[in-house]
């Protein structure tokens, strides 16, 4: 099994401070804008920006939630094994609201499309973005492309995109996991 | 991701502890879902359930009904008072025919110990019992768990009394099946009528004081005296059973601690529990059967993820 570098933990930072600013550029004090991490690995790239935009960019008052896409899957009973849930936290309603969807990589777009559905029992939202540290390219099911994305990268079927973060894998740094 | 390791869900007594821990942490997160203001997810939407009941039943049936809707799952209802088994139809033939409808998961509740085992062996489709006459009712004792986990955090080292009619009840050999495999101690206190021989077997401790046994618990699971299950008199009178095994706010106030009130329900107000500690904080009776929601919704949808 190969395995290479992606990311290095400085590009991953560059690259958050970059998506930092998209985001702010399009939602200036973040008023009607929520973020909404995806779980179970969208979680730590959604806290990662939040403390950036709070701490270096001085945006006050962002409301994150975490959203769990299990009970909404198109693969239910398809898999060997049962599906286990994560928790979600949404504690604010997202009705009018502006919802950035947060995730680690974009491979099919399935969870994107899953989240899709998910969303609407918390409101109607206004408009949906979409985030991505990791974009895979030619390798969507369905057509959904995202608004923000850290790098584009083209891989098989058979390779493996892994990110780790510091907080849960002690490091932050992307990798393409060979056969 | 792990599986349960059993395809229906005939008793306690055929689960182990992993099991009941996935069940509990699916729970949560179902849980979390019917507290939503859209309370529904679509999971379940290709699979059809049929509930049938062959005794009555509110609470579990309306609770069942409501995890599958919940779920998304297409329910159909049966019960026999109005239906073929009144002409002579056996149980194999009934369910069969429902099956022939496309039936994917069958909710039942029987007169007869043994029922849904027996269901499972001969029909293709998985299988929840809701109650088989003095045998088992799973769902009850894993919504009773889920309670107290939720209300002292953990079940594991807690004293748990379950008071009553033990000798009829299915409610009390689930839970203390359950208990036992999740590390409580369990007493159970009544009538020494009430109370099987060798019940001891089972590892749980005999008392026919209730002060005693209240004093020594940390919750109190109070059955329901069962009238229609009893064909001869086990004790004299309702009134004599109330003097004895009632629990009243004057005996809780007398103990030492603050113990937790549990009961499966329906209530005899007045004789097994009074209406006042029923009704107060110490009393998780309204838990029970919120939780009960989510611990279904729990079952169904773990099993019914081994469906292939």
């Amino acid at each position: 099994m190969s395995q290479k570098v992606l990311l290095s933990t400085k590009e991953i930072h560059i690259i958050l401070h970059r998506l930092a600013c998209q985001l702010l550029e399009n939602h200036l004090d973040f008023k009607n804008t929520v973020l909404i991490g995806l779980q179970p690995r969208g979680i730590y790239l959604a806290e990662r920006l939040t403390k950036l935009l709070k701490e270096e960019y001085g945006v006050k008052n962002i409301q994150l939630g975490f959203l769990d896409i299990t009970f909404y899957r198109d693969d239910f009973r398809r898999g060997e094994k049962s599906l286990q849930a994560t928790s979600t936290h949404i504690d604010f309603l997202v009705e009018d609201k502006k919802v950035v969807f947060i995730d680690d990589v974009l491979y099919t777009g399935r969870s994107i499309r899953a989240a899709l559905t998910a969303i609407q029992s918390f409101g109607r939202p206004q408009e949906i973005e979409l985030l991505t540290l990791i974009d895979r390219r030619f390798s969507r099911h369905l057509p959904i492309q995202p608004n923000y994305r850290g790098r584009q990268v083209d891989a098989i079927n058979d390779e493996k995109v892994k990110v780790m973060w510091q907080e849960n894998d002690g490091k932050d740094v992307v990798y393409l996991v060979g056969r | 991701m792990s599986d349960l390791s059993v395809n229906h869900l005939l008793g306690i007594k055929y689960l182990n502890k992993k099991d009941i821990g996935l069940i509990f942490e699916t729970a949560d997160h179902f849980k979390e879902v019917i507290n939503r203001s859209i309370k529904k997810v679509p999971t379940l939407r290709d699979i059809t359930i049929a509930n049938i009941f062959f005794e009555n039943s509110t609470r579990t049936r309306l609770s069942f009904e409501l995890a599958e809707k919940r779920l998304s799952a297409d329910v159909i209802n049966f019960s026999s008072s109005q239906s073929s088994v009144k002409k002579g139809e056996t149980l194999i033939d009934t369910v069969n025919n429902i099956l022939s409808m496309k039936v994917d998961m069958v909710v039942m509740r029987h007169p007869n110990p043994g029922a849904g085992i027996f269901l499972a062996k001969h029909v293709k489709a998985a299988i929840i019992n809701a109650g088989d006459g003095a045998h088992e009712h799973p769902t009850q004792a894993l919504l009773d768990s889920y309670s107290i986990r939720e209300r002292l955090g953990d079940v594991a080292g807690k004293n748990v009394v379950i008071v009553g009619d033990i000798l009829h009840s299915r409610v009390a050999l689930s839970n203390i099946f359950a208990l036992k495999l999740q590390g409580a101690q369990v007493k159970v206190c009544g009538p020494k009528t009430l109370i099987p021989k060798h019940i001891e077997s089972l590892g749980v401790t005999v008392e026919t004081n209730l002060k005693k046994a209240l004093e020594w618990c940390d919750v109190a699971n109070m059955l329901r005296v069962q009238n229609e299950r009893m064909e001869v008199s086990y004790f004299p009178t309702a009134r004599e059973y109330t003097q004895q095994f009632g629990v009243n706010r004057e005996i809780l106030d007398g103990l030492n601690k603050e113990i937790v009130i549990m009961h499966p329900g329906p209530i005899n107000r007045g004789v097994e529990i009074t209406s006042d500690v029923a009704d107060s904080s110490q009393s998780i009776i309204l838990n029970q059967v919120e939780n009960g929601v989510a611990i279904r919704m729990a079952v169904i949808y773990l099993l019914a993820s081994k469906i292939k």
